[in-house]
């Protein structure tokens, strides 16, 4: 019988509740029962760490020179780490990325925003940690968009990540903030988590990982439910 | 002011929804086709020009077991449709293994009437808690906009007599594990995912 360990479960107070009244879109979209909790199984603490190239296809690590001519817009580099929370590297990890346009305007045919697209930027890309869990990544700044939220609704800049990690419960979809950017204090969807731990998705202007006469750069770590001190039997 | 670079604040990333601009970065080609025999997984009536980070799967042999179609709606609190969803899978084989050359894993986003759906195998049970046995199962992971983290429930099928002793539907109240039994349909498994409301589906934490 094989010994797995367990993961740390969701950290209530960092999270968001599923229910978010000022994010209205989660008014029909959250359950009114609290989720049973289980025990982890097999299910829970396997995943598809090793395959994912299989599946979606290999790195894609510069959004800027997906096309033709050179996507517009201010070019960063984001880098970082994936960690586990008892601060081990999480190798070999996909993260997928997505984003809108210098602009504003995501390459979607539901995005009805009436800022230009850019035929040189489509705004997704995929990237895997190395066996430190360091990434690294090359975009244009997005823009900022107004949205249908609320009246003046504007989404602060971000960028979107998903990431696998080791396991099923270890999954996790963010979204990466900027420094400076006064539209998060009044935004709902980052401020569905409270602070201070809405600040872990703001990432810092770093003038070490900024590259000379090219990109300024950003650094953002993401951390992930880490292994449980507890073995479990399955 | 804290940022993510702040020692005191380390700890869980938080949670965001994927939004309603997902299609183009995480359905892929081939994505919810988890025999790697289809293109089917892709939304491309979503998409505006050419995606070059949307792949297509490569061809892969068709794994051993029982094909099998599972096709569900997501809805809504008010009974409406959820067509800006996306809904993942991870299962084992149809031996019970996980991680082996079948990857058990895909994406489905649902279309413009709500629907998703998946092509897969049959998985075969795989070992619960101590030494109970879980009766076969998919796990479920529902992302979506106004989804502002991951919902997860688990596909059971309903002819399987090992749903009587399984651990995990041991714990759900038997008035609401229903909304966790897939249904036969003709050639399709039927498995629809209610967010909130009458007939709310059972969602986890684990």
């Amino acid at each position: 019988m094989t010994q797995t360990s367990a993961f740390t479960r969701e950290d209530r107070a960092a999270q968001p509740p599923s229910l978010s009244p000022d994010y209205h879109s989660t008014m029909l979209r959250s359950p009114s029962h609290p989720p049973v909790r289980i025990p982890q199984t097999v299910t829970e603490t396997t995943g598809i760490a090793d395959c994912w190239d299989r599946l979606m296809g290999g790195a894609f690590g510069d959004l800027t020179t997906q096309h033709e001519g050179v996507a517009l817009g201010q070019r960063i580099v984001v880098t970082g780490r994936v960690l586990d929370e008892n601060g081990r590297p999480v190798p070999r990890t996909v993260i997928e990325i997505w984003q809108a346009n210098s602009a504003g305007r995501y390459a979607h045919a539901r995005d009805q925003w009436d800022a230009p697209l850019d035929p040189n930027f489509s705004g997704a890309g995929r990237v895997i940690t190395d066996d430190d869990g360091a990434y690294r990544y090359v975009t244009v700044r997005p823009g900022a968009y107004p949205w249908g939220n609320h009246h003046n609704a504007w989404r602060p800049a971000h960028i979107h990540l998903s990431l696998l990690g080791p396991a099923f419960a270890t999954r996790l979809v963010t979204q990466m903030y900027f420094p400076d950017d006064p539209l998060i204090e009044i935004d709902p969807i980052a401020n569905a988590v409270p602070l201070p731990y809405r600040q872990r998705m703001v990432s810092r202007f770093d003038i070490g990982t900024t590259v000379p006469n090219w990109a300024l750069g950003y650094n953002f770590d993401v951390i992930l439910r880490g292994r449980d001190a507890t073995p479990i039997e399955d | 002011m804290t940022d993510n670079q702040s020692p005191e604040l380390f700890g869980q990333t938080p949670w965001q929804t994927v939004g309603p601009f997902f299609h183009y970065a995480l359905p892929w080609w081939g994505g919810a086709d988890l025999t790697g025999q289809s293109d089917i997984g892709a939304a491309p009536t979503r998409l505006v020009g050419h995606h070059p980070a949307l792949n297509r799967s490569h061809g892969r042999p068709m794994p051993a077991g029982e094909p099998i179609d599972i096709i569900g709606r997501v809805l809504d609190g008010a009974g409406e449709i959820v067509s800006d969803a996306l809904i993942e899978l991870w299962q084992a084989d149809a031996e019970g293994r996980y991680g082996g050359d079948f990857t058990g894993f895909g994406r489905a986003p649902t279309d413009e009437a709500g629907v998703f759906h998946f092509r897969t195998i049959r998985p075969g049970p795989v070992p619960g808690p101590g030494n109970t046995l879980q009766a076969p199962h998919i796990a479920v992971g529902v992302l979506g906009r106004g989804l502002l983290k991951r919902l997860v429930t688990r596909l059971y099928f309903a002819d399987e007599p090992q749903n009587e002793s399984d651990p995990i539907l041991d714990l759900v109240p038997s008035e609401r594990r229903p909304t966790l039994i897939a249904q036969r349909d003709g050639e399709v498994w039927r498995f629809d995912i209610v967010l909130s409301g009458p007939n709310e589906t059972v969602f986890f934490d684990c």
